[in-house]
């Protein structure tokens, strides 16, 4: 059992396309330390240079924004799942229809598809 | 024909192409359209308007499109006028209301971005639009989706206002109503667009969707002779109609169309939701979440979007912000109606309540122009109003009945002959 991150598209390329992984942690600083141990140059893209998390990220445990319980100190126990998401309208990251997904990226359908729609 | 370079990150700068991003991939910042306004200079003057349709596409150029609009053909350029009787009431010399209670076909100000957004889903491709909504944009979505013959979705807290959920429904979009706020829904849209391949009009396309907000602000520059007030109260929810108001003026500026603008901006919100006006009173730009408890909800967002972006336009105007109580809001949806005949909902409350704490405060000077944001009607929003009004006189149809009944009211009245 370990506590299930969910992964926003934009990061999804440091933890090899995965939407959810699992993490260990007691809280959330924590987690995010055990997320960097095992992705490599994720926590610098969600927290800034001091540790804390970026102005425009926020971080949901089981849907509860953490700004509302104890901020990073928030504990957290197998089974329970952590969100993080952008701050921009909720802001998730996009869905392209994979015409324009395609050309932007100038891949193969079946390599985009699985990953920008996969079920998360 | 279109003016749009491309998109660029508000805070980094990065550059992206102009399709479906909401978020830069490296800072998260805000993402936002950016155009070629020495084109648009050469080819905008003020003189072509004079020609041009009486809708929000009359600004066509400063919008986000690739092709000819396709939604909202007769949204935009609302009502705009001075307010003489609610000017002698707050002792004031110069006010004018800009009136999106009529806007159409939704009778919200969300119609501009709707317009702007279906048009532009339409050209990335998209067969389905969704959103999540304090009801207003809903309405919106509904409507100009199936005009457009597109699929909707639309997401909205469960304890809406019965108006606002039936203005979606007669539409026949699938409406989803969320057991939370609407920081929750939001949260939910946002996942969901991850999952599925649907424009999310405020989530995943908002670049987009947000530039139609311009609108509002280009029209009352126009209106007023082609100048920006010296004051402007603007409801504030996400805080993306406060930083797209600026925003107009400034473009508009930029092209040539407008001397540099002063125009003080005021963020008006409920004392039971007021994350942004908590923020710009402490001259902070850390926004603080909050639960939301107020009658406007409308304006019911905990975890305002624009916040940071709204407070900082704000303070760069040299403006301020008031937070009213649902008292307040009432008083002031009756005293709008009463002076100026417009029926506004709970959000234009909060803008006139506001407005007339900053006049009575001494903080929008008295002898200035000053411009109110109405963005809603209030026939959607009529539970507040149960029991805070009078009510209708019940008679017989004789004149008799009439006369004993309103016997008070008529003693001082004259009678033919």
């Amino acid at each position: 059992m370990a506590v299930t991150v969910r992964i926003p598209t934009p990061l999804q390329r440091l933890t090899n396309g995965q939407g959810e992984v699992a993490c260990d942690g007691k809280t959330v600083a924590e987690l995010l330390g055990d997320l960097e141990r095992r992705y490599p140059g994720i926590k610098e893209r969600i927290c800034d240079q001091q540790g804390k998390l970026r102005r425009f990220v926020n971080v949901f445990v089981n849907e509860e924004d953490i700004r509302f319980l104890q901020g990073d100190q928030t504990a957290v126990k197998d089974g329970d799942d952590v969100s993080i998401i952008p701050a921009i309208a909720g802001g998730a990251w996009p869905v392209r229809p994979i015409s324009d997904t395609l050309r932007v990226f100038g891949c193969q359908k079946s390599d985009v598809s699985s990953q920008m729609y996969s079920d998360r | 024909m279109s003016f749009v370079l491309g998109l660029k990150c508000r805070e980094c700068g990065r550059l992206y192409p102009k399709e479906v991003i909401n978020v830069c991939e490296y800072c998260f910042g805000s993402i936002e359209v950016d155009y070629d306004y020495d084109a648009i200079q050469r080819t905008l003057s003020r003189a072509a308007f004079a020609s041009r349709p009486k809708s929000l596409w009359r600004y066509r150029e400063l919008l986000p499109i690739e092709g000819e609009p396709t939604a909202g053909l007769s949204s935009g350029f609302t009502p705009f006028f001075r307010a003489e009787r609610l000017a002698d009431t707050l002792g004031v010399s110069e006010l004018y209301i800009k009136d999106d209670s009529v806007s159409h076909p939704t009778l919200s100000f969300k119609d501009r971005v709707v317009s702007v957004a279906l048009t532009r889903a339409k050209e990335l491709g998209f067969d389905t639009v969704a959103c999540a909504s304090t009801g207003n944009l809903a309405n919106a979505v509904s409507s100009h989706a199936a005009r457009a013959g597109l699929k909707c979705y639309v997401f909205i807290p469960a304890d809406l206002e019965i108006g606002k959920v039936v203005a979606s429904l007669i539409y026949r979009p699938t409406v989803v109503a969320v057991e939370g706020t609407y920081d929750d829904v939001n949260r939910l849209c946002a996942e969901l667009s991850a999952k599925y391949p649907w424009a999310f009009v405020n989530v995943n396309i908002r670049p987009y969707y947000a530039e139609g907000s311009k609108t509002y602000g280009f029209e009352i520059a126009e209106q007023l002779g082609w100048r920006a007030p010296a004051h402007i109260v603007i409801p504030a929810a996400s805080g993306s109609l406060i930083t797209k108001i600026a925003k107009a003026f400034k473009e508009l500026h930029r092209i040539g169309l407008l001397a540099e603008p002063q125009a003080k901006l005021y963020a008006a919100q409920a004392a039971g939701c007021g994350p942004i006006a908590a923020a710009i009173r402490e001259r902070s730009d850390i926004v603080k979440p909050v639960k939301p408890n107020t009658i406007a909800k409308s304006l019911a967002i905990g975890n305002p979007a624009d916040g940071y972006y709204a407070t900082k336009a704000v303070l760069e105007s040299g403006g301020w912000a008031e937070a009213v109580s649902d008292d307040e809001i009432v008083e002031g949806m009756k005293l709008l109606a009463e002076t100026e005949g417009v029926f506004t909902e709970t959000a234009g409350g909060v803008t006139l309540a506001a407005a007339k704490k900053l006049i009575e405060q001494g903080v929008i000077p008295r002898d200035e122009s000053i411009v109110l944001c109405i963005t809603g009607n209030g026939l959607k929003t009529q539970e507040p109003l149960v029991n805070r009004l009078g009510q209708a006189v019940r008679i017989k149809p004789s004149i008799a009945s009439f006369e004993s009944s309103l016997a008070g009211q008529l003693a001082g009245a004259t009678t033919k002959r």
